[in-house]
């Protein structure tokens, strides 16, 4: 122990060990890294999605309501206000999809190498793009 | 000290260690339901991206009859409960998280859980519609 601020990061497992408390990075002086960024992207989208939401919501209710209202929500996302949120939509959907995916493998216990970590990174944000492009690319053909 | 180092003192009750609680007075269900809820939404995130690309653009009739199949109206189902579980179950995390004060907390929670609920159910109403009458 060097300084008496130590003390406070004596911690006990539950197994009774006594350990080092592992301390979290505070943003403010933590400089940004791929796994930093991409974890904050993966909340922000979630996020993002839970409103965008709304959109799937109005679409239903209103395919379940009226021709009238079915032309409105058309209307709207034909607009172009309407593709640029459709499209946001679209590529938070495929980040937080791909990003998903990574975490759920992360769940199970693979990919937790360091190099590992850093290409299925670089994997998501590649997928994220080739993704929305094709969903985007397809729809619009097929209008 | 030796027989201590051979055996390690367990610090919680055999109950404690039965239920599996740690600090956070919780077990694992909301961590296990975000991810079924996730597994749930991979496939149904790609059956409903390809079926909105084959409606776009179409008139409202095309989406009424598509919705209308028991196969699409289940599939429907399932995507809108999976989303709004995972989504509630997702935004109480960054809620609890980020708002530090108790109050405001549980405000913000019940809030969210409400419009998440009422949400959900508008999505849910409005599938099984044009699943019987469409």
């Amino acid at each position: 122990m060097t300084d008496v601020r130590e003390a406070l990061m004596v911690g006990r497992t539950s197994d009774g060990r006594t350990v080092r408390r592992p301390l979290s990075p505070h943003l403010q002086v933590y400089k940004p890294q791929i796994t930093s960024t991409l974890s904050i992207f993966h909340r922000f989208t979630g996020i993002a999605l839970s409103v965008g939401t709304l959109l799937l919501v109005w679409w239903l209710v209103a395919a379940a309501t009226s021709d009238a209202a079915y032309a409105s929500v058309s209307g709207f996302i034909r607009s172009p206000v309407g593709y640029l949120l459709l499209f946001g939509w679209t590529a938070a959907l495929w980040y937080h999809f791909c990003s998903g995916i990574r975490h759920l493998f992360w769940d199970v216990g693979y990919g937790f190498e360091l190099p590992t970590v850093h290409a299925t990174g670089k994997a998501v944000l590649v997928a994220t793009v080739v993704l929305t492009l094709l969903t985007w690319v397809v729809g619009l053909a097929t209008l | 000290m030796a027989d201590k180092a051979a055996s390690p003192v367990i610090m919680r009750s055999m109950l404690g260690q039965v239920r599996g609680l740690g600090s956070a007075k919780a077990g694992t269900a909301h961590w296990w339901a975000q991810r079924m809820t996730a597994v749930a939404l991979v496939p149904l995130t790609l059956w409903f991206v390809c079926a909105v690309i084959r409606l776009a653009g179409l008139p409202r009739a095309a989406v009424v009859d598509w919705a209308a199949s028991p196969l699409t109206a289940t599939l429907l189902v399932a995507l809108v409960l999976a989303t709004f579980h995972h989504l509630q179950l997702g935004l109480q995390v960054v809620m609890e998280d980020y708002i530090h004060r108790d109050r405001p907390r549980m405000l913000w929670l019940l809030v969210m859980k409400a419009a998440a609920a009422l949400l959900g159910l508008a999505a849910l109403i409005a599938v099984l519609k044009l699943a019987f009458t469409g």
